[in-house]
């Protein structure tokens, strides 16, 4: 573990870095891969909706382990077919570790229960070990009206979250995109896998909402940090928001491990010792949905963030000045022109850090006599021209222009 | 800052007591058992849903003490009869498979009292069948608005004379004889206004009258074809004696549904009404004139001067008016009354005198049985709310509860383990605080979940357990937070006691939006959640608080103490600060960022 968190340490200063934001096209088309798999899934097999949505009866017949054999379950099935009962003729049954679940239309009680005593006796179970749930066709309708309900009401929450918290929607826009790609991905899991879809997986999906923004915001926040003093760094936009990311990979990968642990816990013990219910439904939702959503916030909301701003006139132009300072800083002579007889007299090559742009690394320009400043009039003088970005100072309280330290300056 | 700092012994010293104090809150309780969800002890859940449009917790809350009377007062187990989120209630029955009570929770229904015009048998049953209404014992009805009021109270006696009977069944009126009888109530009333022919008898006895009713076979299917238009069906007492062509028509050819079948039957508050009896009789009813809302009361009993069962009922407000006018209508013509329970005839009374007071006892040929279902009916079957008809049923065995309660502790226990595990092996020293932490927050939830059956009746079910093991997760992230933060400080060379505090303001920020919105994402579940998973979003929140607590209260001033420890704050080998585990060893300065922007 020291190792790791060396390469923490390493990570957060920027010695070792994953290109995170300039790959983008690398993750995006991966990303891409993933949610027309999940998309095309999704259409072609659809959900396997559980009984809380189409209705139905679903028996569990809990038995010892070494009864839940093929032989029971073809027992149950014939058990119920035998009723007689219309609803009754083509259950499904499926084992889990400790029981036989048996799934049937809608019936009524009455047709319910003849059909709970054939199957109890069919395998020689007492009736008090055999747990019905009973759903009706338009309670499922219900149920999915209201989980519709709280999806949206979700996503309006978390828009106007995002709003609130980044004041950006460049970020949210970023942040929604990330969102709605765990979201696919997520259904897209439970389509491919066919896992059955219930109230509980529901839940789940609403709940890795939550935490797919949350790491999002993670990120963002640390881009935030590191980009606000973008104006005196020699890094691009693109550049810092790999800086944050880096930054935070460890914390995220550590935070996606803390959180899920004791999600596979769950969804080994939903799996393999129940086989069926709650635990399984919401487990499975929570890993892929949290697995997705550490992915997205790391590599497609931070590239995406990163190629929105980069847009930005004002990002742009700093973008511009931070390369011209990064290839000064390389070869800081380059733009000292060699000595040659016909040398035209130009600027001076140490111009201003800010008008020094890709092109013109020598001013080959005919000499122009530099304009003189216009003297001043009355009393006062002239402002000079800024030379570099001017900040609010805390001092002074009132704009002044930033100054680099000589050693900066490189003079 | 320093304020706040200085003093970590006393906050932990604080935040223990208050957890003795909980502790001591859970204790008052009387059992250190968490009280477990139907689905980990076994038992059957039924959830209705409501349909109403106009659906508020008010009436929800009445509704839901309704049913809950309804299936405590059949006499059974302790039901708990629950509201959930703003549609929903939910039945849940301790023990083992109680599929008979379903019945009696299902039977959603409006009570309505209308007039009946004609009734017969029907033709699908076999003619054999008396017309005698034995209403199931669980009948319960929604009753919603009032009916429209006549109000004329007059002061006419309440006592029956027998004459009529004979005068009743002398008359050619082509409905037949009732098998039960509406009478005064044998209380005395407090009515001063009475006939001196009433005050003679004053307690008289009606139902000793007409229980002696003969109860005759099959009641003669007749019409009267005199008129084509009939009646207005806005005037129940005209068109119940004259429901016109039209109406008799669609009577003549209505067939009962067969036993058994679910489809309700629609039941109108404008309309004049074509149904039947669980008996499959069938009647031809007028728009209602009493809505079951206007019931004050039913009850049921053996009336004093008699042998016989015989139900009473109450009404109130303006509906004993217009019952006193029905009854005296009803009592002149021979008429029958209909109460009507979700489309379904209950009872169909006569009347044997008029009844001016809103008092009325049902006599006929009640068993002991039958009376009490109908006054159960009858009292609990106003409920302000329709609901689907749909009803949700789950019974959980005991064997798979069993089952379900081993899995969720396994699978909490191997959650935790993990976690701290993790814990240790990353940050070493620190991980003790990750694991004492866990563990303190696992005490806290604890108490709490204690503490929250007792005062606000929560119970553990799976889904609330695993919303606590998926907690254990969001509590250890906010670790995990800080500590990184606190890393990142020492990166920059600062010694752990300044880390610690730099770490923790920056930490505390990102800790509090994350809790933030896993907050958020709970309550939005909880009023959204559909089912056992409530419990799930419940216990999220409760964990999220906790975690901001224990983070708050505990974590922080542990590692403040920590801070001050040599070992600690030289970076000991094992801490998980040393500068080989931080991986500045070596090297004099950092570089990256932080040296370049600060």
């Amino acid at each position: 573990m020291g190792k790791f968190s060396r390469l923490g340490n390493d990570l957060y200063e920027g010695r070792v870095s994953v290109n995170f934001v300039g790959r983008k096209w690398l993750w995006y088309a991966i990303s891409g891969v993933i949610v027309i798999a999940a998309a095309s899934g999704l259409l072609t097999r659809g959900l396997n909706l559980g009984i809380e949505f189409k209705g139905g009866v679903e028996y569990t017949v809990s038995l010892p382990h070494s009864q839940a054999t093929q032989a029971n379950v073809n027992k149950i099935r014939d058990a119920a077919a035998g009723t007689g009962i219309k609803q009754a003729a083509s259950p499904t049954v499926v084992t889990a570790p400790k029981a036989i679940m048996a799934t049937l239309e809608v019936m009524s009680p009455k047709d319910a229960n003849i059909v709970a005593a054939a199957i109890s006796k069919s395998v020689g179970v007492p009736i008090s070990n055999i747990s019905t749930s009973e759903v009706g066709a338009s309670w499922g309708k219900d149920v999915a009206d209201r989980a519709i309900d709280a999806l949206i009401i979700f996503l309006v929450l978390v828009m106007l979250f995002i709003w609130a918290y980044f004041r950006e929607w460049k970020m949210a826009i970023a942040a929604l995109v990330a969102l709605a790609h765990d979201l696919v991905i997520t259904v897209g899991v439970y389509a491919l896998s066919g896992f059955e879809v219930t109230p509980a997986t529901v839940t789940g999906i609403l709940t890795i909402l939550g935490f797919s923004l949350y790491d999002t915001v993670v990120v963002f926040d640390k881009i935030r940090e590191n980009t606000k003093n973008q104006s005196s760094s020699r890094r691009t936009y693109g550049e810092l928001a790999n800086l944050a990311v880096n930054q935070t990979l460890v914390r995220s990968v550590n935070t996606s491990i803390v959180a899920l642990l004791p999600v596979a816990s769950l969804l080994y013990v939903g799996v393999f010792q129940l086989g069926s219910g709650p635990l399984k439904d919401l487990a499975l939702a929570l890993f892929v949905g949290m697995a997705a959503g550490t992915y997205s916030s790391i590599f497609i909301a931070t590239p995406l963030l990163a190629q929105l701003k980069s847009r930005e006139q004002a990002i742009t132009e700093q973008d511009r000045r931070a390369k011209a300072r990064q290839r000064r800083d390389a070869d800081r002579y380059a733009s000292v022109p060699s000595f040659s007889e016909d040398l035209p007299i130009s600027e001076s090559p140490e111009g201003p850090a800010g008008e020094l742009s890709e092109g013109d690394t020598v001013a080959r320009t005919p000499f122009v006599a530099p304009s003189t400043r216009p003297s001043a009039t009355g009393s006062g003088r002239v402002v000079p021209e800024a030379k570099a970005p001017i900040e609010q100072s805390g001092s002074a309280h009132r704009p002044q222009p930033t100054r680099q330290p000589r050693s900066k300056r490189g003079k | 800052m320093a304020k706040k700092t200085s003093r970590p012994g006393r906050t932990l010293l604080i935040f223990f007591i208050s957890v003795a104090v909980l502790y001591g809150l859970a204790a008052l309780g009387g059992t250190f058992k968490p009280q477990l969800g139907l689905d980990l002890s076994g038992g059957t859940q039924l959830t209705l849903v409501a349909t109403s449009k106009d659906v508020t917790p008010d009436k929800l809350k009445e509704a839901a003490s309704i049913i809950e009377n309804r299936v405590n007062g059949s006499g059974v187990v302790e039901a708990q009869v629950t509201t959930q989120g703003n549609r929903n209630i939910v039945v849940e029955i301790p023990g083992k498979n109680r599929q008979d009570l379903v019945d009696s929770v299902k039977r959603t229904a409006q009570l309505r009292f209308r007039l009946v015009a004609t009734s017969g048998g029907n033709p699908v049953i076999a003619s054999g069948v008396p017309a005698t209404t034995t209403p199931s014992p669980t009948a319960t009805p929604t009753g919603n608005a009032t009916g429209t009021a006549t109000p004329t109270p007059t002061g006419t006696p309440t006592s029956s004379t027998t004459p009529k009977t004979s005068e009743k069944t002398a008359t050619p009126n082509p409905r037949p004889a009732p098998d039960y009888v509406f009478g005064a109530h044998k209380k005395p009333t407090s009515k001063a206004t009475k006939k001196p022919t009433a005050s003679t008898t004053p307690t008289a006895t009606p139902t000793g009258a007409s229980t002696g009713l003969p109860t005759t076979g099959t009641p003669t299917t007749a019409a009267t074809p005199s008129t084509t238009a009939g009646a207005s069906v806005n005037d129940p007492l005209a068109w119940a004696s004259n429901p016109g062509d039209l109406w008799l028509g669609k009577f003549a050819q209505y067939v009962c549904p067969s036993k058994g079948s679910t489809s309700p039957i629609p039941d109108s508050a404008t309309e004049p009404l074509i149904t039947c009896d669980s008996d499959g009789n069938k009647y031809l009813l007028s728009k209602p004139v009493i809505e079951g809302t206007s019931l004050k009361s039913a009850s049921y009993g053996i009336p004093q001067s008699s042998t016989a069962w015989a139900v009473n009922l109450t009404l109130k407000g303006s509906a004993r008016g217009t019952f006193a006018t029905i009854s005296r209508a009803l009592f002149s013509n021979g008429g029958r009354f209909a109460i009507v329970l979700d489309g379904q005839v209950l009872s169909s009374p006569g009347f044997d005198g008029v009844i001016s007071d809103g008092t009325a006892q049902i006599t006929g040929s009640f068993t002991e049985s039958s009376a009490k279902s109908l006054s159960n009916s009858l009292k609990f079957g106003a409920l302000p709310i329709r609901f689907d008809p749909d009803v949700r049923v789950e019974v959980i065995g005991a064997t798979l509860a069993g089952d379900q309660l081993s899995a969720g502790i396994a699978a909490g226990i191997i959650g935790m383990l993990i976690v701290m595990l993790y814990c240790l092996l990353y940050y070493r020293g620190l991980g003790f605080v990750v694991i004492s932490s866990l563990v303190v927050a696992g005490a806290v939830t604890y108490a709490t979940v204690l503490v929250l059956a007792k005062a606000a009746g929560f119970t553990l079910t799976l889904p609330g357990i695993a919303g606590l093991i998926v907690a254990v997760g969001i509590t250890a992230d906010s670790f995990i937070v800080y500590f990184e933060r606190i890393r990142d400080e020492m990166r920059f060379g600062k010694s752990m006691r300044v880390a610690v505090e730099a770490g923790w303001v920056r930490a505390r920020n990102t800790c509090l939006a994350a809790d933030g919105v896993s907050l958020l994402a709970a309550v939005v579940l909880y009023i959204f959640a559909i089912g056992v998973v409530r419990g799930f979003a419940f216990a999220l929140g409760i964990s999220t608080i906790i975690d901001i607590v224990v983070f708050f209260w505990f974590t922080k001033p542990t590692v403040t103490l920590l801070a001050k420890r040599k070992y600690f704050n030289e970076g000991g080998r094992w801490s998980g600060l040393s500068p080989e585990t931080l991986g500045i060893d070596g090297r004099p300065a950092v570089q990256g960022l932080a040296g370049e922007a600060v």
